[in-house]
């Protein structure tokens, strides 16, 4: 075992949970531009975020044995099982996120763990910390050309593609896991100023927001 | 505004993405007590400031989150390769003052988007 | 019937206007109207208003020059009400839209009787070259006095006093080819890029693209060349791979192709955005483009000759002649005399025939013109001047006359008798200068071509000029350098591009110009009427030609000293003649004499553009924690750390007044002290640490041992830089023998995760770890105070038995039925519990604290009650105690360094240094004031003597200072030189206003110096 703490912050009694962005809902509502629309807003919050580390070697056997999914050694790559429910992305030569249904973090790592024995990795839950927005809608690129800084077009950026990039005067995960879907992960302390900016760049394309 | 290669992401990124880290190649003394005051510090303040060819470190800190070399022109401010931690440069001042056509330039004119 | 009355200088056929729709506009106070495709130039011209504005420093009228970007004068202030206000518009780059309301920017009180002129303003003689230095320097507390009358009378501008209704974009563009200008050159560059495929980007600053083809007397395949115009942008629009922008200016080239394009989106529509589908429409955008290739077809600038008087209105440049007929159907004028140095300038003089008005003459520097335009001048029987110019125009409000004389231009003189023309018109040309002010911001300085008289751009790496830009003027041949430059541009980018087949142009056989800049007077420079050189900063032929006499010899001296080519206009019109007189005086040539450096941006960009969205609550992060909506509900005051928003006290109603924050921190204090608070830490770093070597690496970059801390264990941290001084501090955790939790400091927490990724990354690869940030992940809550055990054990089903869970120790369990650990460590000196749950469940267990927590006095507290705690025990704050210049001995914290440890930890090297053990040190001490009421400065200085001389030696300062409720007194911390030997000394606290405050030396523990309380 690789000696480190692993510890399930989830509980199965039913407590009230408030996603990272219950109080934008709040303060700034979730505008629905109705038939007008252009753009679709919807937060995919409460999921499994795993931060993994370790060299590729090291990690490919165990991702594909207990995730079912090849481990991108490529940079910038996003890969999903059938569903897209599940997905792994490269971050770093030395470091991936994996997005699983909200529960399943825990048992998975729990059983990477069991996988990787006494190799060097380090896994760390980060699902408290961020939540995944999802952008779709035909100003979707155009919404992203004014808040991040990286090339959205799509001969840059096809389907299957992820980096960490600027977003306005914060950073995002930006990934693109089909045609006409966006995912921006955002961390949870930054993600009511990435709403309000959002919702402030879309207004001119009418922003629904599914909450 | 600089354009970097990431020798890490494979892309060039928008310099915003990254942070300088000063110059490259500073090693730390092995045995800091083994050094004199003067020695450490050297190491620890002083820093080459040339005209022309400069080897500097830098941060991927909005992406990969690694450290890398650049050789970079401080006077056209052109980056003339960027390269791994523990990699040496294949562009140093010495190499460009001799001819030209000596000097290998890693990057092709310009850059497609 | 479209003609209205007032536009009698307007022509009944021709230019690209809609005759059948008129518009209304205010200029001034006054009512005029025009058509769609007018800018506002036109439009004035059309109506004869001749005095646009007055000039800066002289307060002389002024009149419209140009048609474009270069246009000097006919600067104005744009709206109709207060909100909508812009200055620094140019009329001519401003399309006509019915209700446009516009006055003059200089000219105060008004243009047509200029009070500053009347009273002498501060103009004239008064305002010779180098004034604002000469002047203004010396007393330089005047400076205030004068700048606030310069400015107004300077007129430039003035910025809305009412929000802006408007909203304001950043656009991140990313292509392979960037064109910049849409003329001939640029539309052939970007058709023969956007045939291969590559993506690109079209930006040009007019209303419509085109450029001088719009007004071109010239045909392409035997048609009028906006046919071929429209068939290109016909093309162009229907790809995919490429983007049009029109009335969008490139203003500024930076690094590695980096170039920022403003777009004026709907400022040819209205004050304000007009409104869609229920959405203000954004008014301006910023493109941030990063292009593969950036092609500059940016065009020339003519030049008009420097002659006396050569600002009355009326006097404009020939190919503004040209344009005002020929795209907007305007003739400036009724009688035109023309003065040129070459062929192109002939063509007003053809159009203003064609247009039906007279031309008393063509006046040609040159002795014998000769080419196909010169003919057609000749066929026309218009009459030829030659081997002469227009010495001075004569008029006050607008030119009534031109005084011609043969001139010598080597030898710099009037060579023959004067005769004098009436006239309303004076067309001057001098040739063209290159449009080079972007190539110029790459810093690539240009070069000097002898055989077209101009400054071709210098490039760099990814940048091509073609066209005017580069110094090419015959359209053929314009043209082909577009299509070279765009394959040239799609192939480097890796793109093939397939030839573009050329439209037939015209071969047109022009003779060679004459080098004309200054024309010669009868009278010296110095003692003759003024001849402009920079008509929008006054600069004159004499300012240069006295500058060059005070000594300055460089031209960037030259321009600072004149203020030539300063401000807005970047020298469009003025530079080039302005170096061609200095070369005179100094008897260089102009290459010699330099070249001046163009800066961006090449025209005002608004502000609204340049801020984007980063505006209003978005102008930076706000950073809330899980609870932030319980701190807002609860009324809480925020402090801003770094970008996050802490909670800072809690001010309660207390008969229906709110407590002032010295009030509301006492009361948070007392409960704190007497029974249990709650802070929400969220905020601190926290870094998840793993690895086999998790525990080596902590012994490297902390001060202190980490070797022997147990499982369920917690330890204080002090991390230094190699310098030895301190740069953060924090508790890290010890959860399994190789993981480990770091805290930072709240503002650290990203540096310090860097520092680790750059020690692990570059000197220490061998070492096997990994970190990752979850500071956002968990939401920790600290209770403290002697209740905080009883509070938890109702709602937790950890064992918190003093014995069991010790201080210093973690524990996990379950608290409100969320999983949890809890660090028993504390920052107050009470019993404390720091309870960290996943975020999403934080509130949850906020709230069951408080529902559990009124019975034992539970109160809220922020990080103002959290620094008097901390500072009562003595407890630094990195960044308040320390500044980078303050070693752990300094803080007199040796319990936390290890210089036993193997490894030579970062900082341990330098804390040997004699520096650094230096005894008279500043030291960390506390201080006790001699007044307890008295609350010290925090940065307030400390002095050993008070009655020393001024300067008094300054012995060290308050780093942090309060007024205690526990011990109802002031104190403070403070570092002081040799200060751990000086307890028991009374230190002094000289204050701005004259008191002199006196302290004791005393040991950081204020309150519970035992430590006993934490350990309950
Ligand atoms: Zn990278």
């Amino acid at each position: 075992m690789s000696n480190a703490a692993t510890f399930d912050t989830r509980t199965d009694t039913a407590i009230p949970v408030e996603s990272p962005l219950a109080y934008s809902y709040r303060r700034s509502g979730a505008p629905q531009a109705g038939g007008s629309s252009r753009l679709q807003l919807r937060e995919r919050a409460m999921l499994g975020h795993l931060i993994l580390r370790g060299g590729a070697i090291v990690l490919d056997e165990a991702v594909r044995d207990v995730l079912g999914l090849n481990l991108p050694g490529r940079p910038q790559t996003l890969v999903q099982d059938a569903s897209g429910e599940r997905s792994i992305q490269w971050l770093s030569p030395d470091e991936w996120l994996v997005i699983v249904p909200g529960g399943e973090e825990f048992p998975l790592e729990t059983k990477l763990r069991e996988h990787l024995g006494s190799a060097h990795f380090a896994i760390s839950d980060v699902s408290g910390g961020q939540t995944l927005l999802e952008i779709s809608g035909e100003a979707a690129r155009e919404l992203l050309m004014k808040t991040v800084i990286y090339d959205v077009h799509p001969s840059n950026f096809p389907v299957g593609k992820g980096v960490t990039t600027v977003f306005a005067k914060a950073t995002t995960i930006i990934r693109r896991p089909s045609e006409d879907r966006w995912e921006l992960v955002v961390r949870r302390s930054f993600a009511d100023y990435c709403y309000r900016w959002l919702l402030d760049a879309g207004a001119e394309f009418g922003v629904n927001v599914q909450q | 505004m600089f354009y970097i290669y990431c020798p890490y992401c494979g892309e060039h990124r928008e310099e915003e993405e990254f942070h300088p880290k000063g110059q490259a190649h500073i090693e730390r003394p092995k045995e800091p007590e083994a050094c004199s005051d003067e020695e450490w510090g050297n190491y620890l303040f002083f820093r080459d400031n040339p005209r022309g060819v400069h080897h500097e470190m830098w941060v991927h800190a909005v992406g990969c989150r690694k450290f890398f070399n650049m050789t970079r022109h401080t006077v056209s401010y052109e980056i003339l390769e960027t390269y791994k931690m523990g990699e040496q440069p294949s562009i140093t001042a010495d190499s460009q003052a001799k001819p030209r056509e000596a000097a290998a330039v890693s990057q092709q004119e310009g850059v497609r988007a | 019937m479209s003609q209205s009355k007032q536009q009698m200088f307007r022509l009944n056929t021709g230019g690209r206007i809609d005759r059948s729709r008129t518009l209304s506009f205010t200029f001034n106070g006054q009512r005029y109207q025009g058509h769609p495709g007018d800018t506002l130039a036109s439009a004035l011209l059309a109506n004869g208003v001749d005095i646009v504005n007055r000039s800066f420093k002289y307060s002389r009228p002024r009149g419209i020059v140009a048609a474009g970007a270069e246009e000097p004068n006919a600067i104005v202030q744009l709206g109709s009400n207060e909100a909508a206000q812009v200055p620094n518009v140019r009329a001519t780059q401003q399309a006509l839209f019915d209700g446009l309301t516009a006055c003059s920017t200089n000219g105060w009180p008004n243009v047509q009787r200029d009070l500053m002129g009347l009273v002498g303003k501060l103009g004239g003689q008064f305002m010779p070259p180098g004034f604002y230095y000469k002047t203004f320097m010396a007393p330089a507390s005047m400076w205030l006095t004068y700048e606030k009358y310069i400015r107004k009378a300077a007129g430039l501008g003035r910025s809305p006093m009412e929000a802006d209704p408007d909203s304001y974009d950043h656009f991140n563009q990313h292509c392979d080819v960037l064109v910049v200008g849409a003329g001939a050159a640029g539309l052939a560059a970007a058709l023969a890029a956007a045939r291969s495929g590559a993506r690109v980007i079209v930006a040009d600053e007019q209303e419509e693209m085109g450029g001088s083809l719009l007004a071109s007397r010239e045909t392409l395949e035997g048609k009028p060349a906006d046919q071929w115009v429209a068939r290109v942008l016909g093309e162009l629009a229907s790809y995919e791979n490429v983007t049009l922008l029109p009335r969008t200016t490139a203003n500024g080239y930076h690094d590695h192709n980096f170039v920022t394009l403003h777009e004026r989106r709907t400022e040819h529509l209205g004050d304000t955005a007009p409104v869609e589908n229920g959405h203000r429409q954004v008014r301006a955008r910023l493109h941030r483009v990063r292009a593969g290739q950036v092609i500059l077809s940016t065009g020339a600038h003519e030049r008009p000759l420097v002659y006396a008087g050569n600002d009355v209105p009326g006097n404009l440049l020939a190919g503004a002649v040209s344009t005002y007929i020929r795209r907007y159907g305007v003739a400036p004028g009724r009688k035109l005399v023309l003065s040129t140095s070459n062929d192109y300038g002939y063509r007003a003089a053809l159009d203003w025939k064609e247009a039906g008005c007279e031309v008393v003459a063509i006046v040609d520097a040159r002795e014998a013109p000769a080419g196909d335009w010169v003919d057609a001048a000749r066929a026309q029987g218009i009459k030829i001047i030659t081997g002469s110019a227009v010495i001075e125009a004569k008029g006050s409000n607008r030119v009534t006359a031109a005084r011609v004389a043969k001139i010598d231009i080597d030898a710099f003189k009037v060579s023959g008798p004067v005769q004098e023309l009436a006239c309303d018109t004076i067309a001057s040309s001098g040739g063209y200068s290159p449009v080079i002010h972007l190539a110029s911001h790459t810093g690539a300085r240009p070069t000097w071509r002898e055989d077209i008289l101009g400054f071709v751009p210098g490039l760099v790496k990814g940048v091509q000029a073609c066209g005017g830009a580069k110094g090419t003027y015959t359209l053929g041949d314009v043209l082909a350098e577009g299509v070279e430059a765009g394959i040239r541009a799609a192939a480097t980018t890796g793109y093939t591009a397939q030839t573009v087949s050329l439209p037939s142009a015209e071969r047109l056989q022009q003779g060679p110009a004459v080098a004309l800049f200054q024309v010669p007077h009868e009278k010296s420079t110095l003692r003759g009427p003024k001849q402009f050189v920079d008509l929008q900063n006054d600069v004159t032929a004499a300012g240069i030609e006295l500058a060059t006499r005070e000594g300055f010899e460089s031209i960037e001296h030259i321009k600072r000293y004149t203020a030539m080519g300063f401000g807005t206009d970047q020298g469009k019109l003025g530079n080039i003649n302005g170096m061609a007189i200095a070369a005179r005086c100094l008897k260089r040539s102009i290459p010699e004499v330099g070249t001046t450096v163009f800066r961006p941006n090449y025209t005002p960009v608004t502000f609204g553009a340049i801020v984007g969205r980063h505006c209003r609550d978005l102008f930076d992060p706000e950073r809330y924690t899980a609870l932030h909506h319980w701190h807002v509900e609860r009324g809480a005051e925020f402090e801003d750390v770094g970008q996050w928003k802490r909670p800072w006290y809690y001010p309660q109603k207390v008969n229906g007044k709110a407590e002032t924050i010295q009030e509301a921190v006492a009361r948070e204090c007392l409960a704190v002290r007497e029974k249990v608070g709650i802070l929400d830490a969220s905020t601190l770093g926290k870094i998840d640490i793993q690895g086999p070597d998790a525990r080596e690496f902590l012994a490297r970059v902390y001060t202190n041992k980490w070797e022997k801390l147990a499982v369920g264990k917690c330890r204080y941290g002090l991390m230094c830089k190699d310098d030895g001084m301190v740069t953060d501090d924090g508790v890290t955790s010890c959860l399994a023998e190789n993981h480990f939790l770091m805290t930072t400091t709240t503002g650290g927490a990203a540096a310090i995760l860097e520092w680790l990724e750059l020690w692990h990354q570059t000197e220490w690869p061998e070492l096997d770890v990994y970190f990752s940030s979850v500071t956002d992940h968990w939401a920790t809550m600290t209770i403290t105070g002697p209740e905080a055990r009883k509070l938890l054990a109702e709602i937790s089903d950890i064992d918190l038995d003093r014995d069991s869970f010790k201080f210093m120790d973690w524990r996990s369990g379950k608290v409100a039925g969320v999983p949890a650990r809890v660090f028993r460590i504390s920052f107050t000196g009470e019993l404390t519990f720091e309870i960290n749950v996943q975020a999403n469940y934080a509130m949850h267990v906020w709230q069951t604290l408080f529902k559990h927590g009124e019975k034992y006095g539970l109160t809220p507290y922020g990080t103002e009650t959290m620094h008097v705690l901390r500072a009562e025990k003595g407890f630094i704050i990195v960044g308040q105690e320390t500044d980078g210049s303050v070693t752990p001995e300094d803080l007199g914290m040796q319990w936390a360094i290890g210089y036993d440890k193997p490894y030579s930890w970062i900082g341990k090297r330098a804390l040997t240094r004699s520096d650094t053990k230096r005894e008279n040190r500043k030291q960390l001490v506390g201080l006790r004031p001699k007044d307890p009421k008295v609350v010290l400065e925090e940065g307030a200085q400390i002095v050993l003597d008070p009655k020393h001389a001024i300067p008094m030696p300054m012995v060290g300062h308050v780093t942090s200072s309060y007024y205690s409720p526990i011990l109802d007194s002031g104190f403070a911390l403070a570092v002081v030189k040799g200060g751990h030997q000086r307890l028991g000394e009374t230190v002094y606290l000289p204050m701005a206003d004259g008191q002199t405050f006196e302290a004791e030396i005393v040991s950081t523990i204020f309150y519970d110096p035992k430590g006993e309380r934490q350990n309950v």
